[in-house]
This record gives structure tokens, sequence and C-alpha cells, in this order.
């Protein structure tokens, strides 16, 4: 297992769909080099970030406009 | 406080769906309010336009409307309304571009290697040190400077929690040019919030 052999497999490795014996691997060769353990930590926590939902807000206006047209155009209607 | 266990949920999502279908307007605004910021979202994140995203999100939840006798409830409804904004915001695309070229087909940049230029730590919880607009305004440049047929993949597998096959279904791509995409998005990535992220 080299540097770019984790990279490549990193993905599956975030999404947990290695077998036990690569993941191992990994692991252990990220263990001992301190540039694939940077990478994996911070490709984590990139994920976490995008998939964190506080960093998006639905502004006030576009949601009463939505909802003003769903009111008119749905209600009182059978789906 | 009493705990709503993510079977209660479900429950009422189940109890919601099915009242909607009767024609329960104020069930079915309960859907809407549920999940209005995420596909708001996912319309910006796709088609980069406020605009835009405020379309789909109409369009979304109208279409939604007009189809629940069609759910057949076989997946989480909010993986259903999923697809139909995701079908919206390609849609708005198609729309924008004269050339009609929105395509999730192209086989941009999927292969060569990936090879990391960034190795340095970040910061502990660098987020809060650059304050709520600033880091969201430099996660959606970094979304929206990433190649469409990339930013679907993550912006579906990633940012709104389908799994892999789900994601292949919605955009009718094989599994592995799913994992392909979204290995590529999540490197380019985090090399652009390494820039604003990373110590020293």
């Amino acid at each position: 297992m080299d540097c770019q052999d984790v990279f490549r497999k990193i993905s599956d490795y975030l999404d947990g769909d290695l077998d036990a014996e690569l993941k191992r691997a990994i692991e252990l060769h990220a263990c001992g080099c301190h540039h694939c353990e940077v990478v994996v930590d911070t490709t984590r926590k990139t994920i976490r970030l995008f998939c964190d939902g506080q960093w998006f807000e639905l502004p006030v206006q576009v949601r009463e406009r939505l909802h003003a047209v769903l009111e008119r155009r749905c209600r009182g209607r059978q789906a | 406080m009493s705990e709503t266990s993510p079977q209660t949920v479900e429950q009422t999502e189940s109890a919601l769906v099915t009242a909607s279908k009767a024609g329960d307007y104020d069930a079915f605004e309960q859907l809407v309010n549920r999940y209005e910021h995420k596909i708001y979202r996912l319309g910006l994140n796709i088609t980069g336009n406020a605009e835009d995203a405020e379309d789909v999100l109409q369009e979304t939840f109208l279409k939604a409307f007009e189809n629940l006798p069609r759910f057949r409830e076989d997946s989480r409804f909010y993986t259903w309304i999923v697809r139909i904004g995701v079908n919206q915001a390609l849609m708005k695309l198609r729309k924008r571009r004269t050339d009609k070229s929105v395509s999730l087909d192209d086989p941009i940049e999927e292969s060569g290697e990936i090879i990391p230029r960034d190795f340095a730590d970040w910061k502990p919880n660098p987020e809060q040190l650059l304050g709520r607009t600033e880091t969201r305004e430099i996660m959606e440049r970094a979304i929206q400077n990433l190649p469409l047929s990339f930013r679907t993949v993550f912006q579906l597998r990633d940012v709104e929690g389908l799994s892999t096959e789900e994601t292949a279904e919605t955009l009718g791509l094989t599994i592995s040019a799913v994992k392909a995409r979204l290995f590529r998005a999540r490197l380019r990535l985090r090399e652009e919030l390494a820039k604003f992220f990373k110590r020293g």
C-alpha cells in the first residue's frame, strides 16, 4: 500500500465500502504517513461540512412566496 | 422534553403522506415545511442561481402534490421529492443554456489520476473561526466550481444523503460512475476548502 493506493481508495474507505483487510492496510499506512493521514481526515471533514444543514437557511421571502403559490394552487384540490 | 424516535418520525411522515393523498392540504403543508429548505439548497447548488432555485422549489412541490396519487411509498417521501427536484433543476439548466448541452453523461475528467496537492492540517473547527456567512459562501463557491456531472452526484449522495444505488437510479448512471464522480468531487472540494481552513 502506497500513498497513491490510499488516494484511490479514500472514497470507498470513508463510505465503509472496503473489506476489513484493505481497511486495515489503509489505516496502517496512514498511521505512519502524515500526508495520507491529513488527506483522509480533511476529506472526512469536507463531507461532514457539506452534509451539515446548519450552513443553509431558506430566505423568508422565498418561503412566503412558496406557501402562497401552493395555497392558491393546491388547497381545496384533491392530490 | 420528549424524544422522537426515527420510527415515530417515519410513522408520522407516512400518516402525513396518506392524509395528503386524501386531499388534506394542511398535512401536505407539513411535509413541505419539513423539506422546503433542503429542496431550495438542492436547486441552488445544481443551478447556481437564486431565481432558478426558487422556481425549482415551487415546481418540485407543485409536481409532488400533483403526482402524490402515483407515489407508491416504496421509497422515503424525501427521496421521492429529491428525485423530482433534481429533474426540475436539470430542466432549468437546459432551458438556460441555448446549446441544450446539459448532460450527465459527460465523461469529463473521469480518467487520469487525482493527486491531492494540499497536505496541511486544518485548524480545529475552522468553520467557527470564519463565521456562518463566510463559510457558507466558500462552500457554495466550491460546489459551483465542480463540473455539473460531479456536482449532481455529490449533491445527492453527500448533501442529501441518498445511497449510492438511489443516486445511480435517480441520475441514470451506473454504480461505478457514481463512485468515480463522487471520489473526484470530494477530493476537489477538499482542495478548495483547504485554501481557507488550513493552519498557518
